[in-house]
């Protein structure tokens, strides 16, 4: 587990890209207050996932409209699944991993 | 031992039965009795054998083989004379007898051959050259019969008649077509398209019709010299076919205590009334007070018996067919199903006719589904009526579009026709197959399957397709989707309904709109929602970025690669030297992969990174092109009065001044504006959400609801104005009101349309509803409250509004061009 940057950071509903050892991690902030990491590269055709929208379950990809469940990393519109990977909030600060 | 199953006809329904059967491994000891001495043959096509262009040996569907190899026991040349229901036998007319514990009639029909004095010559049948159209012998001595003589006079104008007709224009130089009454066909058309279809069958075909025309008489002595009609007329030939309908061969059936009417008379399960093991199908059984002529309920009909006989589904039943009828005469394009006049007072009744060019059409439609269809002459939209017709669909807004194609591609293809792997969204890839498997897998209503596959996405363009194939596929099951009438997915309300709650409730976030209204948050309903509550609210609208599409939260279009295209706004596509060379410049220092000019006449600066827009827009200083949002974009002009020696008002300056006025309006939609200075068209504003165009004397047309993206029209003249003053405030109006009435990404050439321009012109331009005043008020609030996004550049909205989203490796590469 390790910390990857402030909470604050990421404004809600929104999501942000960060490095981790040289993997690309997209993390959203949700409305409710909760956190979820995805892989940042859609797989269809390499959109940022950061950009794109989300609620509560889904995050759409800002090119072509695909989605994904946040917590399971199911695509909801026939594309591959995405890699999901744990992450909380401790202290106002976002950390990453087990 | 196994069943005995007897079969009693060998036609098109007997072997057909058989057929489904076997298919089902129904386990019989099947006999079949044919009058006629041969294998089973398509009856239908003995047309195409008397016209020339079947061979005898093509129309055979079952040769003698297929019964020795399916182990059934045929007899030809045999009739059946009577049926002991009690002793379950029948008895053939050489004496034979043959037990059963299943029995099905399919004695089909005959030709009707009216008592017309001199048909018949005693001791001989018909009158030498009298000759009905119903087998394959008939056909075949028609034939050789008319080749050796000159004229011929066809007895009856349906289907048949007609098609006997055109048949034995190829063995003869004269046919005249008699028709008892006032109009061809008048089994399933009306008068109006069966005049049509005469004077084409006659200009056409050169065959001479009489209608009103009763035959009283066929004359001749040894052969037939002519016939004769009830106002005393004679039309001399030497060749007569009767085609005056058919009548069920039902007699035996009725000789043998089974209930016939004008058929034997059977239930949902084709089974003769009060028999539990006689069946009948086909042309000789009556169901539900209906019999039919045609071949498409006796495949239902088999089908259902079949299954009931075999067990495979006990409860199969038969409940009608809606028969949908065709003309197969080379050149002369017929359809009809249903009804062919309006019933009630209330039923829609659509008419289109082009008699020179032998067009005829006509709709019927009740409560929005299509209860009666006749095309002449054109039969391009059948496959779609006959879906419709048959299945009961959803029938388009625009009901001209049921009658011809008007643009866009999806229209004349046949669902069924398209292989699997057709792709039928072409943004989005997605096959034929793809979206079907999608339907099977459960997913019965459009919207869903579109989520799920993507299909009708893109542009578009495809979801007519998309939405048939569903249908097709969902074989009339196809679910309401209610969600199809609400403005956003995720808030269960249209547009009028969705504003007033959000009025009622002040609702001025969209956080705020999903607490009350919807329960839980939508992303797919999030851009919708924010775009409407900034045209409602202005500046009292509480801004949640995450709300918006990442085009709106970085004021710029994304790109496949992820980076951004920048575009400055150019009014009018009017620019000068020093904002040239300022973009020159700006091109060079932030090394642009691709500069490009845009269709809006501005330019574009491609592969521009997000954390670089800031600084981008800082050396560029000038102002957004909005060339990203669902918005007002641009508006095109010509060169105008100024220059053009053709120009009759001055496009530009009315241009620049729309775009200083309304530039980055939000709305439902984009908005692309022309101003063109002459009916040139040359800033092409026929085909704008709302184009100018100027015309002599000072005036300027208003055009409004055009595109010529995926989809094309010329839009709708709203009005002509004497002075661009007036322009300018109607623009303004036709805006607001397109911005409060249409559904989210409806854009202005589907929602005038929808609307009606009549009626938007009523409230745009004459004010009839009292609404103009708000809607200007409304407009110039909005005005009043824009900002050019660009000015944010030096300080972020929210952290790390321009950040870096971009993967470092896998990102596809888009070619920099030198």
């Amino acid at each position: 587990m390790r910390a990857i940057g402030p909470a604050a950071e990421i404004p809600p509903g929104e999501g942000r890209t960060y490095t981790v050892d040289g993997e690309m991690v997209a993390v959203f902030r949700l409305r409710d207050g909760s956190v979820r990491a995805l892989q940042a590269v859609c797989p269809h055709k390499g959109g940022p996932l950061a950009d794109g929208q989300i609620d509560l379950k889904q995050v759409v990809c800002p090119l072509h409209l695909n989605a994904w469940d946040l917590r399971t990393g199911c695509s909801l519109s026939g594309q591959p699944d995405l890699a999901v990977y744990p992450v909380r909030i401790d202290d106002d600060t976002i950390l990453l991993g087990d | 031992m196994r069943p005995r199953l007897v079969v009693i006809g060998n036609g098109m329904a007997g072997a057909r039965t058989v057929e489904e059967i076997l298919a089902r491994g129904g386990d019989f000891d099947i006999t079949m009795f044919g009058d006629e001495p041969y294998g089973n043959y398509n009856r239908i096509m003995l047309s195409n054998v008397l016209a020339g262009v079947e061979d005898e040996s093509g129309i055979f569907l079952n040769d003698l083989s297929w019964y020795a190899d399916n182990g059934i026991t045929l007899h030809t040349g045999t009739r059946i004379d009577r049926i002991d229901r009690f002793a379950k036998v029948v008895y053939a007319a050489d004496g034979t007898e043959t037990p059963y514990d299943k029995l099905i009639i399919a004695t089909g029909s005959r030709a009707f051959v009216p008592p017309i004095p001199g048909i018949h010559r005693p001791g001989r049948g018909y009158h030498q050259g009298v000759f009905a159209f119903r087998t394959l012998d008939d056909t075949r001595a028609m034939i050789r019969y008319a080749r050796e003589h000159q004229r011929a006079v066809v007895i009856g104008g349906g289907l048949l008649g007609l098609e006997a007709a055109r048949g034995l224009q190829n063995h003869l130089p004269h046919v005249t077509l008699i028709h008892a009454a006032g109009h061809l066909m008048n089994a399933q058309l009306n008068a109006d398209a069966g005049e049509t279809l005469r004077a084409t069958i006659e200009a056409r075909l050169g065959i001479e019709v009489i209608v009103n025309g009763r035959t009283t008489e066929i004359l001749g002595k040894n052969a037939v010299s002519g016939v004769k009609l009830a106002d005393g007329r004679v039309i001399p030939c030497d060749v007569v076919v009767v085609a005056a309908g058919i009548r069920a061969n039902a007699e035996m059936a009725a000789a043998s205590g089974l209930v016939v009417e004008r058929g034997i008379v059977v239930d949902d399960r084709m089974r003769a009334q009060d028999e539990d093991d006689i069946y009948a199908v086909g042309e000789c059984a009556q169901h539900r007070g209906e019999t039919y002529g045609l071949v498409a309920p006796l495949w239902d009909q088999a089908k259902v018996l079949a299954d009931h006989l075999t067990g495979v589904n006990p409860l199969a039943e038969y409940h009608g067919s809606r028969v949908a009828t065709k003309l197969k005469v080379a050149g002369v394009d017929v359809a009809a199903m249903g009804l062919t006049e309006p019933e009630r007072d209330d039923d829609e009744s659509l008419t289109f006719a082009e008699p020179k060019k032998g067009i005829y059409k006509n709709l019927i439609i009740r409560d929005g589904r299509l209860v009666g269809a006749t095309m002449v002459g054109d039969v391009k939209k059948v496959a779609f009526l006959m879906q419709a017709f048959d299945r009961g669909l959803a029938l388009p807004e625009e009901r001209a579009e049921l009658m011809f194609d008007l643009g866009g591609p999806a229209g004349e293809v046949k669902v069924e026709e398209l292989a699997d792997d057709e792709q039928v969204c072409n943004c989005n890839g997605v096959s034929k197959g793809a979206i079907c498997s999608t339907v099977q897998s459960g997913c019965r209503t459009v919207s869903g399957v579109m989520d799920k596959t993507r299909a009708g996405k893109g542009c578009g363009t495809c979801k007519p397709l998309v939405q048939r194939i569903v249908e097709w596929a969902a074989g009339g099951e196809v679910e309401e989707d209610p969600a199809a009438s609400y403005y956003v997915p995720g808030i269960p309300m249209p547009k009028p309904e969705l504003m007033n709650a959000i009025r009622v409730h002040s609702l001025r976030s969209v956080s705020s709109v999903f607490a009350t209204l919807g329960g839980e948050e939508d992303a797919k309903s999030k851009m919708g929602l924010a775009s409407l509550l900034k045209m409602m609210w202005g500046a009292d609208y509480v801004d949640e970025r995450d709300a918006r599409f990442i085009n709106d939260r970085v004021h710029a279009n994304i790109q496949r690669d992820g980076t951004f295209s920048v575009v400055p706004q150019m009014k009018g596509g009017v620019t000068t030297p020093a904002q040239l060379r300022r973009i020159a410049e700006v091109a060079e220092k932030h090394e642009v992969p691709m500069v490009k000019l845009t269709g809006g006449q501005r330019i574009d600066l491609l592969g521009i990174p997000k954390e670089k827009l800031p600084e981008v827009w800082a050396d560029l200083d000038m102002p957004s092109g909005y060339a990203y949002g669902k918005s007002f974009r641009t508006v095109k002009t010509c060169v105008g009065s100024d220059f053009c020696r053709f120009g009759v008002g001055d496009s530009t300056a009315l241009g620049i001044a729309l775009e200083e006025r309304y530039q980055g309006i939000e709305g439902p939609g984009k908005m692309k504006l022309a101003v063109t200075g002459c009916p040139r068209n040359c800033a092409e504003a026929y085909v704008k959400d709302l184009g100018v165009v100027a015309i002599d004397g000072g005036k300027w047309e208003i055009y409004v609801g055009g595109a010529a993206g995926a989809h094309i029209r010329k839009g709708d003249l709203l009005t002509t104005v004497g002075s661009a003053d007036e322009v300018m405030v109607l623009t303004g109006r036709f805006l607001q009101y397109y911005r409060e009435n249409a559904n989210w990404l409806e854009r202005t050439y589907a929602f005038v349309p929808r609307i009606g321009i009549e009626r938007i012109r009523e409230i745009v331009v004459d004010d009839a509803d009292g609404l103009a005043a708000a809607l200007d008020t409304a407009m110039d609030a909005s005005v009043a409250a824009y900002r050019d996004p660009w000015k944010d550049r030096d300080e972020p909205a929210t952290p790390g509004q321009f950040r870096t989203s971009l993967p470092l490796t896998v990102l596809p590469q888009v070619p920099v061009r030198a």
